[in-house]
């Protein structure tokens, strides 16, 4: 029981970090990033290619999954996702759904449509019994990596002057302007950040998730819920969402199998329609 | 729709110009009726696809380019109407035409109960509310008895159409059938977009609040545009599984509801031709490309998209006004 909760929570937590970046762009810029979940796989094949061709350890392969997603994210917002934001939604939709097939079937002809296995070091299998309670180390080790990155944003968002500067820019980005931020700098960077936290996500959960060409299309679904049912106002809102997720995903799987994913989609149509801005979401400005 | 009114009697004048039948849409009819004689055997199956996709595109254009209400489950619709249509077959009477009355009667009442869902939000909730209905569809038609699950609704029994044309192998009474039910729907739809109504809604897609301002009724003229294309792809539905004789999971995949919003994009939103020209466009493209590249042509698709949204459709498909500087559409 409670080692379920502990693995929805692990899972829970993944998929915050996975898809705070989007929550953020959406905020920003109001565009519905389709291909947010291209860059996680981008990040989960840094870490499986260099740990398989090069031999590099697990722990050292991180940190490059999370820069090269993030100078990837940096240059296709400059190159691509620029000139799209004045466009409307379903100009939006369709061209990232593109990069979205572009990126699979890339990577299927890149590196082979198999599902990826992650060899973990021997430090990460098995499992501790704290009272009872059977806890992974690895999904331990997630749970604490994600803690301390929600902290660091958390403490980013509201202590810095950067953060301020994005709060602002998400609130009104006209006045924000106005008041000399320079929005698109902004935007870039958190831009690529968060494509940057959602390739640590999938390095992370290559494990839990699986990996294979078709990642972005499978967990696309997820993240949008995550961010629709939290609401892209405030980090808290995703991360509650995030977690709920993943507790209901890992129990309805559990308890109720042959419902499948039945009581998720149900469950974020009820809340969606209660509260259409997200739980925790408050009403746009424009 | 260009030409600028200044007086009443100029917008009266500009909106029944608008109305009126263009000689190249009798020539895209002809053309329509024309393409049954032209199939023959080999083709006909490929051009009943062609059709069903194009009766279903034209229903999300309706809500998408008319209404502009965004939806990523239109999937849901469709299936009701092929498991309505199959079910009914099975169980009740395996006439056809009485077949499509049940679909389209039952994917209208799916569409008028689940317009409350989409009233309200912002585009992104209501993206995940028609994904999440369809999704939710979809598992019931996994998990329930009588919808056959992941296997699929067989033994399904069509008697032929109007008692005397049996549905054959090649399935030319198919796509005659398919043809006839996408002209009558374009004929409707037609008449729809050309109404008031139908102007209404291009006023409510376009600024929601100015159209509340002056008077309309947002969220009832919404509902009554969502049921009736609602009930056009549950025609859709019904044709594909009666002509098929089936009705499996795949009428309510999230994959469904994706592809004929990229038809729609293709053949262009907000124009009732581009359901047609769309369906043709993406049944040729994915033939084209699968047969090339097998594994891969989901790429060229992807950047075919890409490069139409960066380009827009406007100067793609002229090319003499690439090199042009200056005013972009």
């Amino acid at each position: 029981m409670l080692t379920l909760l502990f693995d929805g929570v692990a899972y829970g937590m993944l998929l915050f970090i996975l898809a705070v970046g989007l929550a953020v762009t959406l905020g920003l810029m109001n565009f519905i990033n389709l291909a947010h979940g291209a860059f996680a796989m981008a990040g989960g094949y840094v870490t499986v290619l260099l740990m398989e061709r090069a031999g590099i350890p697990f722990l050292a392969t991180l940190p490059l999954a999370f820069l090269l997603p993030a100078i990837l994210g940096a240059v296709a917002e400059r190159l691509l996702y620029r000139p799209m934001y004045s466009r409307p939604h379903l100009e939006h939709e369709q061209f990232s759904i593109g990069l979205v097939f572009m990126a699979v079937a890339g990577v299927d002809y890149l590196v082979g449509s198999t599902q990826q296995i992650i060899k973990l070091p021997a430090y990460f299998q098995g499992r501790f019994e704290i009272g009872g309670v059977g806890i992974g180390k690895y999904r331990l080790f997630i749970v604490v990596v994600c803690l301390v990155l929600t902290g660091v944003l958390q403490w980013v968002l509201a202590r810095t002057r950067f953060g301020s500067r994005l709060r602002a820019a998400v609130d009104d980005p006209r006045v924000a302007a106005g008041l000399g931020i320079n929005v698109n700098t902004v935007f870039s960077l958190t831009f690529a950040v968060g494509s940057g936290l959602a390739g640590l996500g999938g390095a992370l959960g290559a494990e839990v998730l699986g990996l294979d060409p078709n990642f972005p299309l499978k967990f696309m679904i997820y993240f949008l819920i995550v961010v629709s049912v939290g609401g892209t106002t405030t980090i808290t809102g995703p991360l509650a969402a995030a977690l709920l997720l993943g507790i209901a995903d890992v129990f309805g799987k559990y308890y109720v199998p042959q419902l499948g994913a039945f009581v998720v989609y149900l469950l974020m149509v009820a809340i969606l329609f209660w509260r259409p801005q997200g739980l925790f979401g408050r009403a746009a400005a424009r | 729709m260009k030409a600028t009114a200044t007086a009443a009697g100029g917008a009266a004048a500009s909106l029944a110009s608008a109305a009126r039948w263009k000689p190249w849409e009798w020539a895209l009819l002809a053309a329509l009726a024309a393409s049954w004689f032209a199939v023959g055997n080999a083709h006909a199956l490929i051009a009943n696809e062609i059709a069903i996709l194009a009766l279903f595109a034209l229903s999300l254009d309706l809500i998408l380019g008319y209404a502009g209400i965004v939806s990523l489950g239109h999937a849901a619709f469709f299936g009701i109407g092929a498991y309505g249509a199959a079910l009914f077959a099975k169980h009740v009477m395996p006439d056809p035409l009485a077949g499509m009355a049940v679909a389209i009667a039952l994917a209208a009442v799916l569409g008028a109960a689940s317009s409350v869902l989409v009233m309200r939000g912002s585009d992104l909730a209501r993206l995940m509310i028609t994904l999440g209905v369809a999704a939710i569809l979809y598992e019931l038609a996994n998990k329930l008895e009588f919808t056959g699950g992941a296997d699929g609704l067989q033994g399904v029994v069509i008697a032929p159409l109007l008692g005397r044309f049996a549905f054959d192998l090649y399935g030319r009474v198919a796509f005659a059938y398919s043809l006839v039910v996408l002209v009558v729907a374009i004929l409707v739809a037609r008449r729809i977009v050309a109404s008031p109504f139908g102007w209404s809604l291009r006023a409510i897609r376009d600024n929601r609040l100015r159209a509340a301002a002056i008077g309309l009724n947002v969220d009832a003229r919404l509902a009554v545009a969502y049921t009736i294309a609602a009930a056009m792809a549950g025609a859709a539905g019904a044709l594909q599984a009666q002509t098929s004789s089936f009705a499996s999971l795949d009428t309510l995949d999230f994959h469904r509801s994706a592809d004929v919003m990229l038809v729609v994009v293709i053949g262009g939103a907000g124009w009732l031709w581009g359901g047609v020209v769309g369906a043709i466009a993406f049944k040729l493209l994915h033939s084209l490309l699968s047969a090339w590249t097998p594994q891969y042509w989901v790429f060229w698709l992807g950047l075919f998209l890409v490069v139409l949204t960066m380009v827009g459709r406007e100067r793609l498909f002229r090319p003499w006004t690439w090199f042009r500087k200056g005013r972009r559409s």
